[in-house]
Formats: structure tokens, C-alpha cells, sequence
């Protein structure tokens, strides 16, 4: 029965995993991609820790052994850590990004483009 | 002041990081070493962290940043998931850079709202403008190309971190 929850957290983190890879190859510029590569991989993230820390809970009450309270502990801090630095490193790739030029592909508004030629106070 | 909020939070992070290491709790060492570290830290630390230090100490804030992680931040990652993961493999999309108008008033609330937009896939912050009120948000398939409030954009995330960050 928790097997099986692993094993369903760990498919949900892999398949957005999957989807996030394959976003590199199908949108078109680096804004986009950025989507999928980012943040497709945070939410598949957040369904493999899920998983580790049930079968540390599971662990724990089976053996009571405190290195899976470690294990589970220490994943939670690295979740936390990856969502603190992953949009502040998207943003970061963005802005350099578009700084250094590269316009949005098939973009219907670049209201971003507009603000940096003054055309707006 | 700075320098007892920087000792509480680091001490707070050694001792999640060495649980377990006496059964499920601490063992003397790690205490002694944990306390050491957390002032090194705290020291080096207390010029950076800035005014109003209390609020991180306030409990109903820390309760109000789990609520919002697990129950409105979750649920808005995984609806726009799911409809980023339909963009990926259908290849619909309609990409642009629009001006979102926030009203907000300190750095601490423009630093949340722009992360948890970045957060949801679908929409990426590229630069927030304190000095116009403003975010400019790359959104993957554009709905309004001049959204009047943050609503279209983030829901309900800016009454969320007008209340986080005071």
C-alpha cells in the first residue's frame, strides 16, 4: 500500500521531469524554454521528495532507525532551497537574457522592449 | 538585534540538519559545534540583514508562509502544470512580455509576489520596477496584452504578499 504511493509520487515526478525536457525541444526561444526546463522541473521535485520522505516515515516507524529521519529532513531543506534559488536564477537568466538582446520569439507584446526605449514613463 | 535573529534562524537550520544524530535527537557535540557556527554566522552576518529584523521572528508570519506554501502556492503550481505540460506537448503557444500594475510597498512583498509568479509556470518575472509599480511578466500564452491589476496574472498571490511581507 505505501509502495505503491511511492511508486505513483515517483511517476508524477518523473513524467513532469520528462515534460520538462522535452519543452527544450519544442518551444522556441529561451524565454519559453526557460518555462518548461525551470519550473516543469520544481513541481517534479517537489513529488520526488514527497515520495523519499514517505518512505522515510514508513521507515522509521517499521525499524526506528534515526538515519531516515536525516533522510527525510535533509530532502525537505533541499526542496526548500530549490524553491527559493529557482525562481531567483529563472529571473536572473531572463533579464541577462533580454539585456544582452535576445527578443522573445513569436512575441504578440514586448511591453519590456518598449519600457527600455522610454517609450513609457 | 539582527545579529540574535541571524543566530536564532541558523542555530534553528543546524540543529533540522543534524537531527538524529543521538536516536532521534542531538548529541552534545553537534549542540556545541551547532552554537558555534550560528554565531560566526550571526556575527558575520548583522550589518546585512537590514531594519525590522522582529518580523522574522513572528510566529503567525512563519505560520502564514506555510499556509500560503502548501495551500494557495501548491495549488496554483499545479494547475498551471498541468496547463504548461498541454502547451508542451500540443506546441499551442502565444508568447509576450507584458506590464503587470502591482500596488505594493516595500521590497520584501515585490520579492514574493515576483518569485511565486516565477514559480508558476506559464509566467516568468524578468524585472520588477519598484519605482513604477510594476512587473513585467513573460506570460506563455497571453490572455490580456494590458492587464489592468495583477489578477489575470497571479490570482490571488498579491493580497497574499502584501500580507507576508509587512
Amino acid at each position: 500500500m505505501i509502495e505503491s504511493i511511492i511508486y505513483v509520487f515517483l511517476a508524477i515526478s518523473i513524467t513532469f521531469n520528462l515534460l520538462g525536457s522535452f519543452s527544450l525541444h519544442r518551444f522556441p526561444d529561451v524565454y519559453t524554454r526557460l518555462h518548461g526546463a525551470t519550473k516543469c522541473t520544481t513541481f517534479g521535485t517537489i513529488f520526488a521528495v514527497l515520495a523519499v520522505v514517505v518512505h522515510a516515515i514508513w521507515q522509521i516507524r517499521e525499524t526506528g532507525d534515526p538515519k531516515y529521519l536525516q533522510m527525510a529532513l535533509h530532502s525537505v531543506v533541499a526542496l526548500i532551497a530549490l524553491m527559493l534559488t529557482n525562481p531567483t536564477g529563472a529571473h536572473a537568466i531572463a533579464k541577462a537574457a533580454h539585456l544582452s538582446g535576445y527578443k522573445p520569439a513569436k512575441a504578440v507584446i514586448d511591453a519590456y522592449e518598449r519600457k527600455l526605449r522610454g517609450e513609457r514613463a | 538585534m539582527s545579529f540574535i535573529v541571524a543566530f536564532i534562524w541558523s542555530f534553528a537550520l543546524w540543529l533540522v540538519l543534524t537531527a538524529g544524530t543521538n536516536g532521534m535527537l542531538w548529541s552534545l557535540e553537534e549542540l556545541i559545534a551547532g552554537i558555534i557556527f550560528a554565531t560566526i554566522v550571526g556575527f558575520s552576518t548583522r550589518n546585512i540583514i537590514g531594519e525590522k529584523t522582529q518580523r522574522f521572528l513572528n510566529p503567525i508570519k512563519w505560520l502564514g508562509f506555510i499556509v500560503y506554501a502548501v495551500g494557495p502556492l501548491f495549488w496554483g503550481m499545479a494547475k498551471a502544470n498541468l496547463d504548461v505540460a498541454y502547451r508542451v506537448v500540443t506546441g499551442k503557444i502565444k508568447p509576450g512580455i507584458v506590464r503587470v500594475p502591482v500596488d505594493l510597498e516595500n521590497e520584501a512583498q515585490y520579492t514574493i509576489l515576483s518569485n511565486s509568479i516565477t514559480l508558476t509556470p506559464g509566467t516568468l518575472t524578468v524585472d520588477a520596477c519598484p519605482e513604477e509599480k510594476a512587473l513585467y511578466v513573460h506570460w506563455i500564452y497571453v490572455k490580456e496584452e494590458e492587464p489592468k491589476t495583477s489578477e489575470p496574472v497571479a490570482g490571488s498571490f498579491e493580497k497574499w504578499a502584501r500580507r507576508l511581507g509587512k
